[in-house]
């Protein structure tokens, strides 16, 4: 009430004085959703593109960040094509943005669905997951070297627990054979959560695991990371579990595995969506990204906390293509 | 000791006035979701999440929890009245409620239901309660082969139960098996069935193909059979809550037998739906009224239910404890905790003890609040049936179609819903069951995920499956159940002979 009246008499301002007070104002007001917006994950319920998209959706409701609501909808069918289709297709429809991870590259490639990222309007990049290499805390071998040479001796009968066929998970398995000589069985499961409890019940050898998916195993006393798939380790300094932190974990490429592998998490909106929608869109997420919740978010999930808009992030998303062009291509896990 | 001590504290917890009243508003919201088909418990909380935020972690899980139990309660109140089951383990409840319902007798049905779920739903809290730090660990020795164990067993203990010939049995399941393996091949990550038709990607769910089958399906047989429901002559008895009491006491074997088995696939975390079926199943094998289940048999209402919320219950807490959430459901409830600053693992029943125990006491104390506020209203809900068919059928009709739209908001999935509904028409009017199909469409995917995991854990050997005491176990008792009345018959004839 109070904002429209107040809009109402500047308008009467406006009219009265208008060729003084004209450039002191925008010449037209900014786009504001006017119904609720469609936050399309392209996941399952409980896995981390899902957590992430209903911790955006707290923290926009708490602080109110925004006058219509976000409504968290998840179309993970066919590894998520379901959910990059439905965007693709509704073009023109300002009030719908989706979440990615990698099966924005990799579901195309591996299924031939006709969907390109290039499709859809690219937002900005909130963050980039990390993984890590994990094994079972009761296991004997303490660093990347011994877990290999355990691996070998196995003889390839070294289980490797993963989220999906042909996904990162997958792909990261492959360069890690590749890397290291050693062969694994890569046995796919639903979700990440899934993918934990089957290695701290021991019915798998190792698994590479997102840190938020594992960090209460670690906590607990069941999990081990042994490196982490990226350039430089993590930042993340406070202590986590028996004495260590995230930063603590070396980097695989130091101990000898030659793979580095950072995951997306970024906001793409749908075909043809105009400066104003996509602005508004990343001012939204500037204002979440300065949350105490998200801050917290962040810590407990040891993410990368790279933020990309505009040209930066594009290019990002370009050279992201490219990469896993090229693992799924080595991996064999093109679609024909 | 310390867990009782930790109870208590929770009950003091929940005990709160503001408690209290926010477990009452949940419990009432749950079972207008649940009433409504399809919108079902996972929405429900997930449109309902950002209310709690302002709350205390503590109060917000009862809120939610209880919308939750609110919402089981509900399911049953559209599977017995309109033969719609809102979620996968309702499904074995419209096989004796709805016959129940068409005879009048809706009000019983619905009384049973309820009572049997708060039954079920006790003995898994207790068991908890008792042996929470177990449940986790037994939990953990579930490797994909123990789960295809599972699935195996549920398949086992309801093959051969239909009154329909076995072969229209088999063909109908596997007709269930073929729409399951429709989209995204888990192991392989390759589509399957789909025919480059987009909209297949992610094949059937479970909800559409239910709601037609068996909600559209009924509604056309209902239109054929002369416009009106056959539970029309439903007279309104307030007592109609006692009388059925009266009568649920001699079914104590059932009730025992079910809170065994729902509690136990409800901890090994293949969860409620095969507990249902498979609770349903042994009953109708060990009853005397056996031959009549499937005719309105008030035990084929308490089985099933019994089973499925003891499962309900037992399931949350390995949940908790391993942070996998095991129903859509209850991912929504773990991305609730998350925003509230509780990461689910191991470490929240070390860290967050009030939480945790705050949970369960919420789980004692809303379910009895949840059988009261839906006992009251067994009355009202019976007399829905009492409405003119011309003027309900439209409503149901609108509430399906809502239902199917609100599962991935897919106008596709309306159409695919009756194509569905004509699809049950004919198999019914054929004779061909479709408990059979929609346990096929439910579990199908899920049995095959981990009996292929196990095959490539083990590179291709069958002998995984008796590969350790546990897997070895489940799989005779399924081996037993699949080949029973094969059993049975050789015991008949074998038993006159020596007597001779």
């Amino acid at each position: 009430m109070k904002s429209s009246f107040y809009r109402y008499s500047l308008a009467l301002a406006g009219l009265g004085a208008a060729a003084m007070l004209a450039p002191s104002m925008p010449a037209q007001a900014a786009w504001e959703p006017t119904r609720p917006v469609e936050f399309i994950i392209p996941a399952g319920t409980g896995g981390g593109a899902d957590q992430m998209a209903r911790t955006i959706q707290g923290i926009v409701s708490k602080h109110n960040l925004m006058k219509q609501p976000i409504l968290p909808i998840n179309k993970s069918g066919g590894a998520g094509g379901e959910g990059f289709l439905d965007v693709k297709g509704s073009d023109g429809n300002p009030h719908k943005i989706i979440i990615t991870l990698s099966n924005l590259f990799t579901t195309p490639l591996a299924t031939g669905i006709p969907f390109n990222w290039k499709d859809i309007t690219p937002v900005a990049m909130l963050a980039l997951d990390e993984f890590v290499l994990w094994v079972n805390a009761e296991k004997p071998y303490k660093n990347v070297k011994e877990y290999i040479d355990a691996a070998k001796a196995a003889n390839g009968t070294f289980k490797m627990a993963g989220t999906g066929a042909k996904q990162e998970d997958q792909i990261i398995t492959e360069a890690v054979q590749k890397s290291s000589g050693a062969k694994f069985i890569y046995i796919p499961q639903k979700g990440g959560g899934a993918v934990a409890v089957q290695l701290v019940g021991n019915h798998v050898d190792s698994t590479v695991n997102n840190p938020i998916e594992a960090v209460s195993h670690w906590r607990g006393g069941k999990l081990r990371p042994l490196c982490v798939f990226d350039g430089q380790p993590m930042p993340h300094k406070e202590q986590v579990a028996d004495g260590k932190a995230w930063s603590d974990i070396p980097t695989c490429k130091s101990q000898g595995l030659d793979m580095e592998y950072l995951m997306l998490r970024g906001i793409f909106t749908t075909p043809g969506a105009s400066k104003e929608v996509v602005d508004f869109y990343i001012d939204l997420f500037k204002k979440v990204r300065a949350t105490p919740e998200w801050e917290a978010f962040m810590k407990s999930g040891a993410f990368n906390t790279t933020f990309m808009t505009g040209d930066a992030f594009v290019k990002w998303v370009a050279a992201a293509e490219k990469t896993h062009m090229g693992l799924m291509k080595d991996a064999g896990f093109l679609a024909k | 000791m310390e867990e009782i001590f930790n109870l208590f504290h929770g009950f003091a917890v929940v005990l709160q006035p503001y408690n209290i009243m926010v477990m009452a508003i949940g419990i009432l919201l749950g079972v207008i979701i649940g009433v409504l088909p399809g919108l079902g418990g996972a929405n429900g909380v997930a449109i309902l999440l950002p209310l709690t935020f302002s709350m205390s972690p503590t109060s917000a899980i009862i809120m939610l929890s209880c919308i939750y139990w609110g919402a089981l309660f509900g399911g049953a109140i559209t599977s017995v009245l309109f033969n719609i089951p809102g979620e996968p383990w309702s499904v074995a409840t419209t096989f004796d409620g709805h016959p129940m319902a068409q005879q009048g007798r809706a009000g019983e049905a619905l009384t049973a239901a309820f009572t049997s779920s708060f039954i079920g739903a006790l003995f898994s809290v207790v068991v908890i309660t008792l042996v929470a730090p177990l449940v986790a660990s037994f939990a953990l020795r579930f490797g994909p082969a123990e789960q295809f164990g599972v699935y195996f067993l549920a398949f086992a203990s309801f093959i051969g139960l239909s009154k329909e010939p076995p072969m229209k049995t088999v063909a109908a399941m596997m007709m269930g098996f073929a729409l399951g393996a429709v989209g995204l091949d888990q192991m392989t990550g390759q589509l399957r069935l789909t025919f480059g038709f987009t909209p297949l990607l992610s094949g059937f769910d479970f909800l559409i193909a239910v709601i037609g089958l068996f909600g559209i399906g009924e509604i056309l047989l209902t239109m054929e059979e002369g416009l009106r429901f056959k539970g029309r002559a439903a007279v309104i008895n307030p007592k109609v809550v006692w009388e059925t009491w009266k009568t649920l006491p001699k079914f104590w074997m059932t009730y025992a037998r079910s809170c065994v088995i729902g509690c136990w696939m409800g901890i090994t975390p293949a969860g409620a739906t095969p507990a249902s079926f498979m609770s349903y199943g042994i009953a109708k094998r060990l009853s005397k009224n056996g031959r009549n289940f499937g005719n309105g048999e008030i035990e084929g209402v308490v089985a099933p239910e019994t089973a499925a919320h003891a499962a309900g219950k037992a399931a949350l807490l390995p949940m908790l404890a391993l942070g996998v959430p095991g129903s859509p459901t209850a991912a929504v409830l773990l991305g609730g905790l998350l925003i509230w600053g509780l990461q689910p693992g191991p470490m929240l029943f070390i860290e967050h003890k009030e939480f945790v125990w705050g949970l369960i006491a919420s789980m004692y104390m809303g379910n009895v609040f949840g059988l009261l506020i839906v006992l009251t209203c067994v009355p009202f809900f019976a007399a829905i049936l009492r409405i003119p068919f011309p003027i309900i059928a439209p409503i149901i009709l609108v509430f399906c179609a809502i239902g199917s739209y609100s599962v991935h908001n897919n106008v596709f999935d309306v159409m695919m819903m009756m194509v569905f509904g004509v699809l049950g028409y004919f198999l019914k009017k054929t004779n061909y069951p479709l408990a059979p199909l929609v346990l096929a469409i439910v579990l199908g995917d899920k049995a095959e995920e981990s009996f292929r995991q196990s095959l490539l854990a083990s590179q291709g050997s069958l002998g995984i499956f008796f590969s350790n005491g546990l897997v070895g176990t489940i799989m005779v008792l399924g081996f037993i159940a699949l080949f029973w009345s094969l059993i049975q018959e050789a015991w008949s004839r074998f038993r006159p002979a020596t007597a001779a």
